[in-house]
């Protein structure tokens, strides 16, 4: 019989990402109640001085595969690695977040493990026979199911940003280090990452930030936006977009939120400008607090926001740049 | 070269979702689409054919029999041939059997390469493709908004968190699309006329070699345990006041109230 919980931890610029520390929060709570191993996985390059972060969660072990073919993400060298550990070792459980890296690795794995995963999870519980049960949003959120493995091993989960939520260091345990040998065939890597383009440090992702401020048709224009990047620094959040403002060619696609975009659950969204289409409200349906302001006061995203003000964005958002520097101050 | 382009048919995202007293989902006025990161897939498989010539272009769909009038768009589009895969006992599996099924049809096929959308907007999983890519054993490269075919080679733009990664692929290979990749065209009347002599094709389980036991429910690893709305969103409250006062009471309520800030 399997044991044991890993996660596997991600790192982004050299960091371990917000979304790991959920998991170990998040995976420390369910081995104390499942009497198991935990354990965090951590593959990279130059990385043993991350694991003392990791340790602080309480972990019984951290597998470290620390190896130069490790340092950028590659299909075929993380999934051989993490497909032959997980072989090897046999946890019944392994969880991700729902990032890039996870939705190109995990599916791969899980095929080659014969067993499921279930991806982009906003919830999960133990059942009374000890078996995980995920939530899963469908049409982005606009419904749920619960899925569970009730055979297969090991139980995959990819989880949403902000979905498990991060809690303070439980403390270092007594933890054991693994370092595992890489042997890999640089010849078996069928894809090569030449380059990586336009390479940001600290932006956040907007799946990851727990504040939105999101523009939508009523922003007029591309340099509008401007305002919310600037309300958005204040708060420390990231700036999203409807459908209508990308296809208007006024933000990236990797800002919109909707049911052609990201689903977001930050702690709070701003709607700017925006009407609330039903795929748009699909996407960011469960945030915490919403908070709408558009001149329309039958716009539909009133019907959803927790606090609307009926005006002209375009005078609302400075003032309440200025209210929020205000109070930091 | 041969590409194939893995499609679903989806519900238009437009649609209200309703369930039953058994908790099914009530389909009766629902617009049916290709799921949309479908369409950038095979869009760019079009454009790759228009700018290589020698290319035939093969879609590949499970579903019921609905999924023919997908199937008639894409070829309408520029699509060569088309396979739906119509069986019961294939349906209500997970994304492994979806996989298996689809691999299986693709291995009676010749392919080059495979393109297919980086997710689909109803379930939210972006499994299959990979799944499928793992069963054929090729290399994949997911969420791709930039595609250059050259020779046997592919570079490909792939978006992530930091960046784009620039990667560089032989075929035969997955590739998954994602929006930006490109802006797909409306079918042509001329299009539309010439779809209905193209092939449609339908297969079910005999046509595959593969055992009940292998799809559907029977073979998939993840089971459904229930389904339900999300509990409904209140309206909350306007701010009535004057503009400025407005802001403050807004800045006051989230601190106090809601206390997120």
């Amino acid at each position: 019989m399997s044991k044991g919980i890993w996660v596997f931890i991600e790192l982004r610029n050299a960091k371990i990402t917000n979304s790991s520390y959920e998991l170990l929060s998040a995976g420390r709570k369910f081995a104390d109640k499942l009497e198991q191993d935990f354990t965090a996985v951590l593959f990279g390059y130059n990385i043993e001085s991350l694991t003392d972060a990791i340790a602080q969660y309480g972990v019984d072990k951290i597998i470290l595969a620390d190896d130069p073919k490790l340092e950028k993400y590659t299909t075929d060298a993380y999934a051989t690695v993490l497909t032959d550990l997980i072989k090897a070792k046999q946890p019944e459980t392994v969880f991700y977040s729902h990032s890039a890296l996870v939705k190109d690795l995990a599916p791969r794995v899980a095929e080659r493990l014969k067993t499921g995963v279930a991806t982009d999870c906003i919830g999960v519980e133990i059942s009374d026979d000890g078996q995980f049960k995920f939530t899963r949003a469908l049409y982005a959120g606009k419904l749920f199911n619960q899925v569970y493995s009730p055979h297969a091993r090991p139980v995959m989960a990819t989880f949403r940003p902000n979905a498990l939520g991060v809690e303070d260091p439980s403390g270092v345990r007594n933890v054991q280090m693994e370092k595992v040998k890489v042997q890999l065939n640089l010849e078996n890597l069928r894809t090569l990452v030449k380059e990586i383009l336009g390479k940001v440090q600290n932006k956040m992702d907007l799946t990851e930030a727990e504040i939105i401020v999101s523009g939508g048709r009523g922003m007029k224009a591309s340099e509008n936006f401007k305002l919310l990047e600037e309300l958005a620094e204040v708060l420390g959040g990231a700036v999203g977009a409807s459908r209508a403002a990308v296809d208007s060619g006024w933000r990236d696609h990797s800002n919109q939120v909707g049911q052609t975009g990201k689903t977001v659950s930050p702690k709070l969204y701003i709607a700017c400008g925006i009407s609330g289409a039903i795929q748009h409200l699909a996407g960011m349906n469960s945030s915490r607090f919403v908070v709408a302001i558009n001149k329309d006061p039958e716009a539909n995203i009133f019907k959803i926001a927790d606090y609307g003000i009926v005006d002209d964005l375009f005078k609302v958002i400075p003032l309440l740049t200025e209210e929020f520097k205000k109070m930091q101050a | 070269m041969n590409i194939i382009v893995l499609l679903k048919q989806t519900f238009d995202t437009e649609a209200k979702i309703q369930l039953d007293s058994n908790n099914n989902v009530i389909t009766d006025n629902i617009q049916y689409i290709i799921n949309p990161y479908d369409e950038f897939a095979l869009e760019e498989a079009i454009r790759i054919k228009e700018k290589l010539g020698d290319v035939i272009i093969t879609v590949v769909s499970m579903g019921p029999r609905k999924v023919e009038e997908a199937l008639r768009q894409a070829l309408a589009m520029g699509a060569d041939k088309s396979i739906l895969l119509n069986d019961e006992v294939l349906f209500g599996g997970d994304e492994h059997t979806a996989a298996v099924a689809l691999s299986q049809t693709i291995k009676q096929i010749p392919y080059d390469l495979i393109i297919g959308g980086q997710v689909a907007i109803d379930d939210g999983s972006g499994q299959v493709a990979i799944r499928v890519a793992e069963i054929l054993d090729i290399p994949q490269v997911n969420l791709v908004t930039k595609l250059d075919v050259e020779n046997n080679k592919l570079a490909a733009h792939r978006q992530v968190e930091v960046g784009t990664e620039v990667i560089e692929v032989f075929l035969p290979a997955m590739i998954t699309a994602q929006k930006g990749l490109n802006e797909p065209r409306y079918p042509a009347l001329k299009g539309i006329m010439q779809a209905k002599k193209k092939e449609l094709k339908i297969l079910g389980l005999a046509d595959l070699g593969l055992t009940e036991n292998q799809v559907g429910s029977n073979g998939a690893n993840l089971k459904v345990i229930s389904t339900f709305l999300p509990a409904p969103r209140n309206a909350g409250r306007i701010l009535s006041g004057e503009i400025s006062e407005n802001v403050q009471e807004l800045v006051r309520l989230l601190r106090e109230e809601a206390k997120i800030i």
